[in-house]
């Protein structure tokens, strides 16, 4: 349990420690950091499955060089992010938005917990009322 | 009788998630840019770089825009059906050289032949960002009021140039 909460601990420390470029865009930090939180909000489009931050796709290259400018120029991230979906449609976008169209995504973790919960309330419930010694019970093990 | 029933009602439901995923086409991404005014853009020809090119010369009636480069191996593919689109002559095309090497690029026309009315030398990717691209060969088309009526990625063939295209034109030229 220890090893693998080590582990998990780990594995998020690297994704942060990632460096994108070899040396930091800004010289101001919290410009930096809001760099490399866009980047990773960013999908590159030649490679589906990774963040701009992540991918050593040209296109990723190109879209962080655009990124710099639109942060030096003193862009909002909603100007940015809304700058980059007028290009490449909301699939740019990592996290999606909670749209008509993507509700069901987002609310799927709650309504598989719930569902689930309801699930084994019921079952509980109606074990609960059956006797403690059912004749008809073969034992351990059967449903 | 639903405790049959039901794991076979939840089975039918992700079969059904799984056969609407294969059939989706997710290479082919819609382009938010359809129906929107095409991006203007002036750059230096590959042809001739002390000289430009801007679409803004074409506005008025309907022309293409194909992105293409020397390293993309579908626009090698698609080049003669652009050779034959442009002897056609429907529409002027207008080549968007995207992050390419100058020489290698002006090889490639004087080598294979050159469709293109003008070719734009777009090296720093920038104007290709406004318009969307993400995966040369892309082929746009610009209707006469300057709006992308519609967008092809992968390598254009003849078919499609008649099938998504033509109509695309002549509907355009019905209207005015």
């Amino acid at each position: 349990m220890r090893a693998l909460l080590l582990a998990v601990v780990m594995m998020a420390w690297a994704a942060a420690a990632m460096a994108i470029d070899t040396a930091p865009a800004f010289e101001d930090p919290a410009k930096q950091a809001r760099y490399e939180r866009l980047a990773r909000e960013l999908r590159c489009l030649q490679c589906r499955a990774e963040t701009i931050a992540d991918s050593n796709a040209f296109l990723a290259a190109d879209l962080r060089k655009q990124l710099r400018q639109l942060i030096a120029e003193g862009k909002s991230d909603q100007e940015i992010l809304d700058y980059m979906t007028a290009r490449y449609g909301d699939y740019v976008l990592y996290k999606p938005r909670v749209t008509p169209r993507t509700w069901l995504l987002w609310a799927a973790p709650v309504l598989f917990v719930l569902g689930g919960g309801a699930l084994a309330a019921v079952v509980i419930l109606r074990k609960s009322r059956l006797p403690d010694s059912d004749p008809s019970d073969p034992g351990l093990g059967a449903s | 009788m639903w405790r049959y029933l039901l794991p076979i009602v939840l089975f039918a439901i992700l079969i059904g998630f799984f056969v609407a995923g294969l059939r989706r086409d997710k290479e082919t991404l819609p382009s938010p840019l359809i129906g929107k005014p095409a991006p203007e853009f002036t750059l230096p020809r590959v042809e001739d770089p002390s000289k430009q090119i801007s679409n803004a010369e074409f506005a008025g009636r309907p022309y293409v825009v194909n992105v293409w480069a020397t390293w993309c191996v579908g626009c090698r593919q698609e080049h003669d059906a652009l050779l034959e689109i442009a002897r056609r002559g429907e529409v002027p095309l207008i080549g968007l050289n995207w992050k390419d090497d100058l020489a290698l690029a002006q090889q490639w026309l004087a080598q294979l032949g050159d469709p293109y009315v003008a070719s734009a030398f777009d090296q720093e990717g920038n104007v290709a960002i406004d318009w969307g691209v993400w995966g040369a060969p892309e082929t746009f088309l610009v209707g006469a009021d300057g709006t992308i009526l519609y967008r092809h990625i992968s390598p254009i063939t003849l078919e499609i140039w008649e099938r998504e295209f033509v109509p695309r034109i002549r509907q355009g030229r019905a209207r005015e």
